[in-house]
């Protein structure tokens, strides 16, 4: 009887064994080679730290990446391993890394919303001495510095080298643009010339010009989505450029400013120009279903992340490549400019022992190089870097590429606090709301926001 | 006492389990993964609904007591998302049940090629509800989607946006789910239907009732209690809809199909991780969900007494 207890725990305990096994059985420490004996009186040729892991979500850009870190290798022997996640977990798996204290990757490539998070709970390491220190901070655009690297805002405190430079911007048919009877039919109709919009209400008068339903035809195709964030960065487009801003910089009040005049008015466009020319359907649209209204013929102009505009130029995947152009976002009527941030900066994580720190900073240290910021452009990347971005090789590069350089200097993004999702979580309910649901007005939509976020930022000690 | 070993020599012992030890080996593996995969979650999520917690931070859980129930049960906005969620389950779990036990009086009939059309109308339940929700999102489009079309628009793009208008996009997905589901019901039913004694109706005929009269006497009391197993399914599955409806509407326009599992999973994940928060309001919607199927057992175990 004693045995056959003992016979069932030994089964238990194995099959609990077995079940809490690792994935992957780690390979053995490979054994030294047996031509090369070992020289222990000699200084050790490898540096101590012999391989750096980043972490980033899973795209085109983090296998560029890829390349930069096989340069990195080839100049100095340390190797560089990109980890991607594909979008949907991105965040989840790194967070739930962070709460373990892992020390899984060195640096990761992470959202600018995830800053707040990243310095007040201890997972980034600060860069402020390093990046300002060594002038690193003074290569790349102020805006992108700002939004990719430093919490709180306007602290000079910095925590991420911008890495991959995004905003909203604009793709157009040129044929249709540039097409003489549609010239001569638009300047009779709105007495200038039909061209790429230099306004916002521009945009507007040009979306409706082109807004043939009998056509299969549309003015616009415009963020909607309301599952995370896309409806809010469509949204901020029109908010800033018509001078509004979330919150007061210095107080974070946010009622008076979230649902200032400014506010108001900025929303009332969005909210017009979905209703005179969105493409028919697209009431919970993000990157691909704009992509795709331009791809399919049905917009005339569409908004997008930059990141996503190389499908466009490429006439493989959009029978219009040839005659798709790209500009950046038009000037509101106040003369304020500005484009909602995408994007990332690069990260070292806090948990990682002190000399794998100083091996990450010596990889931003290279890596922020101008030669190899060009070579990061040359391959794809969307660098933030000024004497890259001002550059006629650059700028000649793709022909999205002007548009994204004049961009990153006028980018602004949502707030980047450790509770910016329940504040996000409000905004994008609430513009869904009055966008597509058609409820209520602009100024109350942004009056429930205000309210509601001031409530939030209040009980988080944000509002004193 | 007969010795089993006259010769006095000792047989090597061999190595036997006891009936008792076989049925503990059988059930200790089951129950040690019941404990891991079931049962401590259950508790550990009934736990952290009574912290403040969020799995994503480096902090421990905070206990709170009842302040997230409070707080959920004072939330304004949540409280219109269960009355979302009531309107959903009334609607879909209603049409369900008509068309379901329609098609099931249709069907009950054999004729010429019956099986392949049960066959057939069986399939949309077979698939999975996130694909049914991408689908249904692309047959609503107003531009290209054929939903217009079938319902009289020539030009489709003229009729109405179901997943853009706040009084359509539930219905939309109330279509949609009665699409998927009566199937469900039909299966049910039609077994219930077919396992109907027919000297019954011989009898019912013999004494001249109507056929209205047999159905309500002998077929809709036969067929009761499948019936109910079949809504009682529906009405769990619809308090927990989550699947069809976040591909194919996101929650909105607005928060006009934003059901309380889609709320739940915004909280629980999404940027967020209110783990503390979230789990409460799990442990709310399963006692709604124990509380609706208790008073449809009930029901069932009165219509078997009688």
């Amino acid at each position: 009887m004693f045995k056959s207890r003992i016979l069932a725990l030994t089964m238990i305990v194995a099959l609990v064994l077995v079940a809490c096994a690792p994935a992957q059985i780690p390979a053995p420490a490979p054994a030294p080679a047996a031509t090369q004996p070992p020289a222990p009186e000699k200084p050790a040729a490898k540096p101590a730290v012999q391989e750096l892991k980043i972490f980033w979500a899973q795209w085109d850009p983090a296998d560029y990446l890829q390349q930069i870190g096989n340069m990195y290798e080839k100049e100095t022997g340390i190797k560089v391993t990109v980890i991607q996640e594909p979008w949907g977990s991105f965040g989840d798996r790194f967070f739930t890394e962070m709460a373990a204290k892992g020390d899984a990757w060195d640096m990761v490539v992470g959202d600018s919303q995830w800053l707040g998070q990243g310095a007040t709970q201890g997972h980034y390491v600060e860069l402020t001495d390093f990046l300002v220190g060594e002038g690193i901070a003074n290569t790349v655009t102020e805006a992108t510095l700002t939004y990719y690297g430093e919490y709180p805002t306007g602290s000079g405190h910095y925590w991420a080298y911008p890495t991959e430079g995004d905003a909203v911007g604009w793709a157009y048919r040129k044929d249709l643009f540039e097409d003489p009877n549609e010239q001569a039919a638009f300047k009779e109709k709105y007495g200038y010339d039909l061209g790429v919009p230099q306004t916002y209400d521009q945009l507007y008068d040009i979306a409706n010009f082109f807004t043939r339903p009998d056509k299969g035809l549309y003015g616009v195709a415009i963020y909607t989505q309301k599952d995370y964030d896309a409806i809010t960065m469509g949204v901020e487009n029109t908010f800033f450029s018509y001078g509004a801003r979330w919150q007061n910089p210095e107080t974070n009040e946010v009622i008076g400013w979230t649902n200032s005049d400014k506010a108001v008015e900025g929303l009332e466009l969005y909210k017009k120009l979905y209703d005179c020319c969105q493409v028919p359907g697209l009431t919970n649209a993000f990157f691909n279903e704009t992509n795709e209204a331009l791809i399919n013929g049905q917009a005339a102009m569409i908004m997008n992340y930059f990141a996503f505009f190389p499908a466009l130029a490429n006439p493989a995947a959009n029978p219009f490549a040839e005659v798709t152009g790209f500009f950046s976002s038009p000037v509101g009527p106040y003369g304020d400019r500005h484009a909602a941030l995408g994007g990332q900066g690069m990260s070292i994580i806090s948990y990682i022992s002190p000399e794998r720190q100083e091996a990450a900073k010596d990889f931003i240290r290279w890596f922020a190089k101008d030669e190899i910021q060009a070579k990061w452009a040359e391959l794809g990347g969307f660098t933030c870097n000024k004497k890259v971005l001002e550059s006629d090789v650059f700028k000649k590069a793709t022909p999205f590429n002007p548009a994204f350089a004049e961009t990153m200097t006028f980018v602004m993004d949502f707030w980047n606090i450790p509770v910016y999702s329940q504040l996000l979580e409000i905004t994008q309910r609430e513009l869904h709301k009055f966008v597509v649901g058609n409820e209520g007005t602009a100024k109350e939509t942004l009056d429930r926001i205000a309210e509601q976020h001031d409530k939030i930022l209040r009980e988080n000690g944000f509002i004193k | 006492m007969k010795s089993d070993n006259p010769g006095g020599r000792t047989r090597p012992r061999r190595w036997q389990l006891s009936d008792s030890a076989i049925v503990r080996l059988f059930i200790f593996p089951t129950l040690a993964l019941l404990i891991a995969m079931n049962l401590f979650p259950l508790f550990w999520s009934l736990y952290l609904s009574f912290t403040d917690y969020s799995a994503i931070a480096p902090q421990p859980p905070v206990w709170v007591g009842f302040k997230n129930y409070r707080e959920i049960l004072h939330d304004r906005q949540l409280w219109i998302y269960f009355a979302t969620t009531g309107r959903y389950a009334v609607l879909a779990v209603g049409l369900e049940t008509l068309v379901g036990f329609g098609m099931a009086m249709l069907l009950r009939q054999r004729f010429k090629g019956s099986g392949l059309i049960t066959t057939l109308i069986l399939i949309p339940m077979m698939l999975s509800p996130a694909v049914v929700g991408m689908f249904w999102k692309l047959i609503y489009n107003p531009t290209f989607g054929i939903f217009n079309y079938l319902i009289g628009f020539s030009q489709p793009a003229s009729g109405p946006v179901w997943l853009g208008s706040p009084k359509l996009a539930l219905w939309a997905v109330v279509i949609a789910d009665v699409w998927m589901w009566s199937p469900f019901v039909m299966l049910l039913c039609l077994s219930g239907l077919n396992a109907i004694p027919q000297y019954l109706y011989e009898a019912a005929a013999i004494d001249r009732a109507s056929s209205w009269r047999q159905f309500w006497r002998i077929t809709l009391p036969q067929v009761a209690p499948l019936l109910l197993i079949a809504i009682l399914f529906r009405t769990i599955e619809a308090i927990k809809a989550f699947d069809m409806v976040f591909p194919m509407t996101g929650g909105g326009p607005g928060d006009a199909t934003e059901l309380i599992a889609v709320n739940l999973y915004r909280q629980a994940f999404l940027g967020q991780w209110r783990t503390g928060r979230s789990s409460a309001l799990a442990y709310i919607i399963l006692i709604i969900v124990i509380a609706v199927s208790n008073i449809y057992i009930r029901l069932l175990n009165r219509l078997r007494r009688e």
